[in-house]
């Protein structure tokens, strides 16, 4: 008690991850960036974003990382920086149980992401929600559609500079 | 007042006029249309259920629009929502009625500021007959709404319009607070 965060040993879990960022730094090099150890979830940057989905592939079936499960991806918006993101969180379920996240960021005007669709099954609606709610784009994605506002919707919501259209076919959409 | 509150003498006669049989038929069986849209449709589930059994005012639910009477929106109208809902509505065969269930189906409700996809107000895009407040309503406003509904449809006559039926109502209408006042007293006397 009374501890500052520096003090607080360092958990397994954050050791954890630190051992799976050393494999993948030492198979990539600086196409990853330092990993940020903060206690919550430990999380590092993918900096050549072309290579995000053979790192994805390399975490999903090295041996020593086996990321089996792929528990959220979430869109950002980063307006300061012009830029917007992805969050993954990533989970060796049932095999080895260390947990991280990956941070992937483009351009925000025609920014492309590399889709992992085909990494994992669950990124395939999870781009697609992002994609709908930021306007990112996912190259190799199978489908890459809205998935919850109407195809013709114009703009991205959850962008923090969203300004919502006067109508939708005909009818009055703000207050 | 309903036709069986008058007494079938012995001679098995009854003289009403026609529109009031019609009244009676219609209101004693109102079929709205089963669907539900958010939150507030689990109350109106509820509402269906044995503890407050809508059956036994004539009211079940039915799967299609061509055998409605009555469209129950029970809550958030979405956007995408908001062209189907015309659609059903369009569906519906005459003469049919609206209940606008909850304050999102009212106007908006908790998206009226920040929610995008919301449809502030089924009023947008189609005719309420009437509105039930509440977020959700519990069963007993459903129950007072779908006899509000009940009660224009004894305002209803051969020739009038609906708007006129409506300002019937409203002439009609009765303060709640002062029947409830007088049952109470009355249950404390007796
Ligand atoms: S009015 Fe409230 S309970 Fe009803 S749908 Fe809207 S948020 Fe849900």
């Amino acid at each position: 008690m009374g501890d500052t965060q520096e003090n607080i040993p360092q958990s397994g879990e954050v050791i954890a991850a630190k051992a799976v960022w050393q494999v993948i730094n030492e198979k990539f090099g600086d196409a990853v960036s330092e990993l940020d150890e903060n206690p919550f979830m430990p999380f590092f940057e993918v900096l050549k974003r072309e290579q995000w989905r053979d790192i994805a592939l390399f975490m999903r079936d090295n041996p020593k990382l086996r990321f089996t499960y792929m528990a959220c991806l979430s869109g950002v918006d980063y307006p300061e920086e012009r830029k917007l993101g992805i969050v993954c969180n990533l989970e060796s379920l049932g095999e080895l149980g260390h947990r991280i996240a990956v941070k992937v960021k483009c351009d925000r005007e025609g920014g492309i992401i590399p889709s992992v669709a085909k990494v994992w099954k669950t990124a395939d609606w999870h781009e697609r929600e992002a994609y709908d709610m930021y306007g990112m784009e996912f190259s190799g994605h199978p489908d890459l559609r809205r998935i919850l506002c109407p195809e013709d919707w114009e703009g991205y919501p959850l962008r923090k500079d969203y300004q919502v259209q006067e109508t939708y076919h005909g009818i009055k959409v703000p207050e | 007042m309903g036709l069986l509150d008058a007494k079938i003498s012995k001679h098995n006669v009854l003289v009403t006029s026609v529109d009031n049989v019609m009244n009676w038929a219609r209101l004693s069986s109102l079929w709205p249309m089963g669907f539900g849209l958010a939150c507030c449709a689990i109350e109106m589930m509820a509402t269906n259920a044995s503890n407050y059994d809508l059956e036994r005012f004539g009211i079940f639910p039915r799967a299609s629009p061509r055998q409605s009477d009555l469209m129950i929106v029970a809550g958030t109208v979405t956007m995408k929502m908001a062209e189907r809902v015309i659609r059903l509505y369009e569906q519906m065969p005459e003469p049919r009625y609206v209940l606008s269930m909850g304050s999102c189906s009212n106007c908006g409700g908790p998206y009226w500021k920040h929610g995008y996809h919301v449809l502030k107000g089924v009023d947008r895009i189609i005719p309420v007959d009437v509105y039930v407040p509440g977020c959700p309503p519990r069963p007993e406003s459903l129950i007072g709404g779908l006899m509000k509904v009940q009660e224009l449809i004894r305002m209803e006559q051969i020739g009038i319009s609906r708007a006129e039926a409506l300002k019937k109502l409203e002439e009609k209408s009765i303060d709640p607070g002062q029947l409830i006042q007088a049952a109470r007293k009355g249950a404390i006397a007796s």
